[in-house]
């Protein structure tokens, strides 16, 4: 007994602070093709190194290598290029407009466009994703009006979600876009219920759900894992890890322990890690567990391996806790100018082509943008005040009816 | 003195705390190297160590959880909710484990934890960053719940709940973290500096929980108000130019039920101000008690001025928030009756 150590209580922290270097120095990355693609009918057991290896496609000349390298059409990806840039540009001009006093908040996803407009542009129409915050490149990708996104943000008259949400909490049924919660990983679940219940239907839709890193450290991520093990449900379970919650690091949420795709293992269910930054790696990526999900055979976990290069929302300042460099070292590169070295080194794409587009997508936020302030910003402009009493339940009962008299409207 | 923001109280509170007692430790999401979203722990870890002040993961169960099994073995955990609205996923833990620990072990364990938590609107924090849940925690027996409306009354009454071998929930109007306001949306806020409650000592001093304050005495009506919503009640008294005696809670359980009879005796009227929802709300059971103990000295029935019974809208924040004109309208209703 006396020659045992004394217990010790661990906290784990960040290799790099402010005022110090970046270090992804102890960072295992696979390189492009290396990591190897089993069938998309391969029993589980057979891949259980998946979730420790990189898939990743673009290598360091934006050559497309590997057996993941999905093949796709140039339409694809100039559509994929242009749905990043706009989401970007959308987010820089919104990001000023909260720094203008136009509206109470705003999150970009700078530096994850890739994921979101990857996946959108993979699934179907009829498929349903259940979304984070950061992933407005979805909508981007499927030509949602962004004017209502505008209004959204601006809380005013045209709001499509008439004042309810916080901006950017969007909901947009007709896009496969379901209702954004402010409790993190609270509808992970939805997601495996959604897809349990089309299961059920002998329908033919998957369902898409995504969390942050730090929100695999809620039950809530494990309860639907588990759920969608046990029952198969034709879903695919995303963890973006962009290596920051707030202020915390990855390592907060266990990344030191193991990959976030590793927690695929103990339920039994394959779990990919792939390199976020590379659009080609996360298509083909969603598109293998969205085969095994259509095939019935069940979920898979994937780690989109990233990095969050903006603050985390206009009410953080991450100079505070992260070198102020870190984002331009980070070592998978930036999506948008990977996608565009590929475009350019097959061909398909050159600097002008790609200036023009950029000031074309600027006008087109711009123009936007001016609409919805027409409208009005916040304050400025509201839904109608006796909209506030609708939806609470589907009929109005008294207590609603009452304070709507008390309130004159 | 020196004068202080609420936040600068907490803050202090917490540092002597820590500075004096190595029982007591800080988690939450964020209150470590950055301070809290809010910084209310800022600079606690740099000055007492990353182990009586650290990150914890985004998992409000098992943080509650871990406070409790800390409690279980002698430690004073102190932990953060990042928002009150977020207290939900460890309601679990909160009401079945840490209310009843003590009741259900015959005594042999209990849970000494303190739960901060940021509540209420008025900050554009849309549906979930504005709930008030009170209400939802002064129902569970076993809990005990405070809101502080001050800074001199935030460090007293913390510094309270660390010390006290029960959990308490200490909820902390985030709207006046940084200064009083009167309610009225298009005014600023009032600096805490030249407010007499903004005056915090040096030192280990308390609050008792259990024990209102009497913010404004008068003789024809009573107004219990607790939180963000005790600075709305003064701008509404004087609006509504009336008499009133103004009781700010301070403790919701335990309840200080003798000074709010006293009052009501006193003024024969009660109008009670909260900014969460009415029905169901702490206001419910403020006005059964009221009605159970001073019904014949009621001259008009018990008003409840609330927030209405729909989820907080963004855009409409401002005409959910109870502001003075609704309760200068109660009163004047409580005084024509
Ligand atoms: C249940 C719950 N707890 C806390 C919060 C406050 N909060 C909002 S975002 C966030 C960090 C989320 O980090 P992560 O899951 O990694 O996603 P990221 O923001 O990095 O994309 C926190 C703690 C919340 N919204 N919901």
């Amino acid at each position: 007994m006396d020659n045992l150590p004394r217990l010790n209580l661990h906290i784990p922290e960040p290799p790099a602070r402010p005022g110090d270097h970046p270090d992804f120095g102890g960072m295992k990355l696979p390189a492009a093709g290396e990591t190897a693609r089993p069938d998309v009918d391969a029993a589980e057991p057979t891949m259980r190194d998946m979730p420790f290896g990189m898939i990743r496609v673009l290598d360091g000349d934006h050559r497309a290598v590997g057996p993941w390298d999905p093949h796709l059409d140039v339409d694809i990806l100039h559509r994929g290029l242009r749905a990043m840039m706009l989401t970007r540009t959308f987010d820089d001009r919104l990001f000023r407009a909260h720094r203008q006093g136009k509206t109470s908040f705003y999150m970009k996803s700078t530096g994850e466009e890739a994921i979101a407009v990857a996946q959108s542009l993979m699934l179907g129409a009829r498929d349903m994703c259940f979304p984070t915050y950061r992933v407005v490149g979805w909508l981007m990708a499927r030509n949602y009006p962004l004017l209502d996104l505008v209004n959204q943000i601006f809380s005013n008259a045209g709001d499509p979600l008439r004042g309810r949400q916080l901006p950017i909490l969007y909901s947009a049924r007709d896009y496969g876009f379901y209702s954004i919660s402010g409790n993190l990983g609270s509808r992970y679940g939805h997601a495996v219920g959604w897809a349990m219940a089309s299961a059920y239907k002998g329908d033919d839709r998957i369902a898409l759900a995504y969390v942050g890193e730090g929100t695999t450290a809620e039950g809530g991520f494990h309860e639907a894992i588990t759920f969608a093990s046990v029952y198969r449900a034709p879903v695919i379970l995303c963890v973006t890890n962009n290596q920051w919650a707030i202020s915390s690091f990855s390592g907060i949420a266990g990344a030191n322990e193991t990959t976030f795709a590793a927690k695929a293992l103990a339920y039994g269910i394959p779990g990919l890690r792939v390199d976020g930054n590379d659009f080609l790696a996360v298509w083909a990526a969603t598109q293998w567990a969205a085969e095994r999900a259509r095939l019935n055979l069940g979920a898979t976990l994937i780690e989109l391996f990233t990095y969050r290069a903006s603050g985390h929302s206009t009410a953080d300042d991450p100079a505070k806790y992260r070198p102020a460099d870190e984002a331009l070292q980070w070592p998978l590169g930036d999506p948008i100018e990977r996608l565009k070295g590929h475009l350019i080194a097959i061909g398909e794409w050159d600097e002008e082509r790609h200036a023009a587009l950029q000031s074309a997508l600027e006008e087109e936020v711009r123009a936007a943008v001016r609409a919805g302030e027409a409208i009005g910003t916040l304050g400025k402009s509201k839904p109608e005040l006796a909209s506030m009493f609708e939806d609470v339940f589907k009929q109005p009962d008294w207590r609603v009816i009452e304070q709507r008299r008390e309130m004159g409207v | 003195m020196p004068v202080m923001n609420m936040v600068q109280a907490l803050n202090n509170a917490l540092d002597e705390k820590l500075g004096a007692d190595p029982d007591v430790l800080i988690f939450g999401e964020d209150v470590g190297y950055f301070g809290g979203v809010f910084r209310v722990t800022d600079g606690l870890q740099a000055k007492h160590g990353l182990t009586r002040c650290f990150d914890t993961p985004i998992a409000e169960g098992g943080i509650i959880a871990t406070a409790i099994g800390m409690g279980a073995y002698g430690l004073r955990p102190v932990v953060e909710i990042q928002f009150a609205d977020y207290i939900l996923p460890a309601f679990d833990q909160l009401v079945s484990e840490a209310a009843r620990l003590r009741y259900r072990s015959n005594g042999e364990f209990w849970a000494p934890l303190t739960v901060r938590t940021p509540y209420g609107g008025g900050i554009f924090g849309g549906q979930t960053h504005s709930q008030s849940p009170e209400a939802i925690f002064t129902h569970v027996v076993g809990l005990k719940t405070v809101v502080p409306s001050n800074p001199y009354d935030a460090k007293g009454l913390l510094i309270a709940a660390i010390e006290d071998d029960d959990p308490v929930i200490m909820l902390e109007p985030k709207r006046i973290y940084n200064g009083p306001f009167d309610g009225h949306h298009d005014r600023p806020l009032k600096t805490w500096a030249g407010h007499p409650m903004a005056d915090v000592p040096a030192g280990l001093y308390r609050v008792p929980l259990g024990k209102a304050a009497m913010v404004r005495e008068g003789r024809s009506v009573t107004v219990l108000a607790y939180g963000t919503m005790v600075h709305v009640a003064l701008a509404g008294i004087e609006e509504a130019g009336v008499d009133a005696e103004l009781l700010d809670l301070r403790s919701l359980v335990p309840l200080d039920i003798d000074a709010i009879v006293a009052s009501v005796r006193k003024t024969g009227r009660c109008v009670i101000l909260h900014e969460a929802s009415r029905f169901g709300g702490f206001g419910g059971e403020l006005s059964a008690l009221v009605q159970e103990r001073c019904f014949d000295h009621l001259k008009a029935p018990i008003e409840r001025v609330a927030g209405w019974d729909t989820p907080y809208p963004h855009a409409f924040e401002w005409d959910y928030f109870p502001g003075p004109a609704r309760l200068v309208a109660a009163l004047r209703r409580a005084m024509e009756y």
